[in-house]
C-alpha cells in the first residue's frame, strides 16, 4: 500500500498539518523501518510493561521527561541523554502513541518540540485504536544501539507560557482555554468536603478563560482526532477562537492542554499557541493570583 | 506471590497472601476494632509484599492485580453509573460501590470504564480484597500515604491523585456509616 493511501483518512479530515497524523496501518507497515521509532507514553505507568507495539519504547512522563529536582522539564544534557539511549538521531521520525486518546502522548510531544525535535508524529487513535484493531502487541522490551543526539537548547519562548507571561495576558484581554472538566473549571467540589481538591488550595480559573474539555477534541469510540470541521465547531463556534489569535491552554498540571495544543497547532493550524504547564496547580496554590469562580 | 483475588472470590480470600497468619478473613466472624490507628491486617500484608520490590517487581505484581479485577456485579451497581459513585479526580472514570455486611463492615466493588486503567484496576482489586469486611473505624484511617508504598513514589501527580479519589470514595462510605452509627441509626 502507497504512503498516500495509508494516510488518506487523515488527509481527508481538512487539518491544516495533516503529516503530523500517522495511522495505525502507517505504524504497522513501519514497525521495521529503521528510519522511524514508535514511542508510546502514557498516563498509566503499567501499560507498557503489560503489552506494547513490538517494537516500541516508553518515555515515562515522570522518570524520562521531568527534572528529578525542581519542578520543570529536562535540560539539553537531559534530553540528549534520553534519546541517545533510545535510539534516536535527529533524523529519526519519532511517532508517539499512548492511552486516553493519546493524551500523554501530546505531552511527549509538546516536550520534544521544546528541544525542535520537528520530525515527529502522533498515531491517531493512539493504543486504543490499535488495541480495538486487534494489532499485535508484546511484552519484550526492545533494544536500539545507543546514539549520540545533539540537541539545542530547549527553547521555551514558543510554545510554552510562565505565569507572569499568563497574567499579562489576562490583563490584555487575550485568549485562554481551560481544558479541565466543567466541575474543575467552576471550581465546584466534586467530591467529600473534607478532602482537598485537587492539591490546590483555590478552585476555579483563569479570568476570561474559556472551558473546552479537551477529550472533546476526539472521538471516544477510538480515541481519533475528530475532523477539522468538528474541531473548529467546538473551538471557533463554541468559543470564539480564530486561527490568528494568541492563545494560551492550561489544566492542571499542562498535560491535558498540551492535547489542545497541539489540536489548535497542527490540526487547525494556529500560529500562536502556547501551554502553560504551571496550569492550576501553580495558579490556585500562588498568593494573590486572580481568580474567576461563578 | 499468591493468587490475587478479585471481587469473585473475595470471600475465599483466606491462606495464599502473605504473612497469612497475620490477615483478618474479610468474611465471617464478628470484625474487630482493636487498633483502629492500624492498618487492616489485608491490606498492611499486601504492603508489605511491595516493601522493598524494585521497580519492574512492583510493575509485576500491579499487573497481576489489575489481572484479578473483576468489575461490580449487575446485582450491585448497573450503567449508568451515578456520579455520587465516582471517583473524584480519576481519568479512568472509577467508580466504587459499598454493600453492607450484617456485621456493620462493607464489601466494597469497583468499576473503571477506562479499559486501559490498569493501576486504578489494580488498586480497586487491592481495596476490595484488603478493605472488605474490615472494621470501619480502621478503613477510615487508611492513610492516602499507603498508595505510594504500593505503587511507588514515582507514580505521577495525576496518577497519584486519581487512586487517592478510589480511597476517598471508599473512606466516604465507610465514614457515613460510622456517623449513623452515632448518631443511633442502624448501620
Amino acid at each position: 500500500m502507497s504512503e498516500t493511501a495509508l494516510l488518506a483518512d487523515i488527509a481527508a479530515r481538512g487539518y491544516a498539518h495533516p503529516d503530523v497524523l500517522v495511522t495505525t496501518e502507517w505504524v504497522a507497515q513501519n514497525l521495521k523501518n529503521p528510519d522511524v521509532r514508535i514511542i508510546e507514553s502514557n498516563e498509566d505507568s503499567l501499560l507498557y510493561p503489560a503489552a506494547h507495539i513490538p517494537g516500541a519504547v516508553q518515555v515515562d512522563w515522570a522518570l524520562d521527561l521531568n527534572d528529578t529536582i525542581r519542578r520543570d522539564y529536562v535540560d539539553r544534557a537531559g534530553f540528549e541523554k534520553l534519546l541517545g539511549k533510545l535510539g534516536v538521531t535527529r533524523n529519526t521520525t519519532v511517532v508517539f502513541y499512548g492511552d486516553k486518546n493519546n493524551w500523554w502522548a501530546t505531552y511527549a510531544f509538546w516536550v520534544f518540540q521544546l528541544f525542535g525535535h520537528t520530525n515527529a508524529k502522533v498515531m491517531d487513535g493512539g493504543r486504543l485504536k490499535w488495541e480495538k484493531e486487534n494489532r499485535p502487541m508484546t511484552r519484550e522490551v526492545p533494544t536500539y544501539a545507543a546514539t549520540k543526539y545533539q540537541a539545542p537548547e530547549r527553547d521555551d519562548s514558543r510554545i510554552r507560557a510562565f505565569r507572569d507571561e499568563v497574567v499579562s495576558h489576562m490583563r490584555a484581554h487575550k485568549k485562554m482555554v481551560d481544558v479541565r472538566s466543567p466541575q474543575e473549571f467552576s471550581g465546584e467540589r466534586t467530591h467529600m468536603a473534607e478532602y482537598p481538591q485537587e492539591g490546590v488550595l483555590r478552585g476555579g480559573h483563569i479570568p476570561g478563560a474559556k472551558n473546552v474539555p479537551w477529550a472533546r477534541a476526539a472521538n471516544p469510540e477510538d480515541g481519533t482526532f475528530k475532523d477539522a470541521a468538528g474541531l473548529r465547531s467546538i473551538y471557533e463556534n463554541e468559543i470564539g477562537l480564530k486561527p490568528e489569535d494568541d492563545v494560551i491552554a492550561y489544566c492542571r498540571i499542562g498535560e491535558r492542554s498540551s492535547h489542545t495544543w497541539f489540536v489548535l497547532t497542527y490540526l487547525l493550524g494556529y500560529k500562536r499557541v502556547r501551554n502553560y504547564d504551571g496550569s492550576w496547580t501553580e495558579w490556585g496554590n500562588a498568593v494573590g493570583m486572580p481568580i474567576e469562580k461563578p | 506471590m499468591g493468587q490475587r483475588g478479585g471481587h469473585a472470590d473475595r470471600e475465599a480470600l483466606s491462606g495464599d497472601r502473605p504473612p497469612a497468619g497475620d490477615r483478618q478473613p474479610s468474611g465471617g466472624g464478628a470484625p474487630q476494632a482493636g487498633d483502629a490507628e492500624a492498618l487492616p491486617a489485608p491490606l498492611a500484608a499486601v504492603v508489605q509484599e511491595f516493601d522493598g520490590a524494585d521497580r519492574g517487581m512492583r510493575t509485576e505484581m500491579l499487573i497481576e492485580y489489575a489481572d484479578q479485577f473483576a468489575s461490580v456485579p449487575a446485582t450491585v451497581a448497573m450503567r449508568p453509573f451515578p456520579e455520587s459513585a465516582r471517583a473524584p479526580r480519576c481519568e479512568s472514570e472509577a467508580y466504587v460501590f459499598a454493600t453492607d455486611r450484617a456485621d456493620g463492615t462493607l464489601d466494597l466493588w469497583f468499576a473503571v470504564e477506562n479499559p486501559q486503567g490498569l493501576s486504578a484496576k489494580a488498586w480497586g482489586a487491592i481495596l476490595g480484597d484488603t478493605l472488605s469486611g474490615q472494621p470501619l473505624e480502621q478503613v477510615v484511617r487508611v492513610p492516602q500515604d499507603t498508595i505510594f508504598k504500593i505503587f511507588g513514589r514515582d507514580i505521577s501527580m495525576g496518577k497519584g491523585q486519581g487512586l487517592i479519589g478510589m480511597l476517598d470514595v471508599v473512606q466516604h462510605e465507610a465514614r457515613r456509616r460510622l456517623q449513623r452509627r452515632g448518631a443511633g441509626g442502624a448501620v
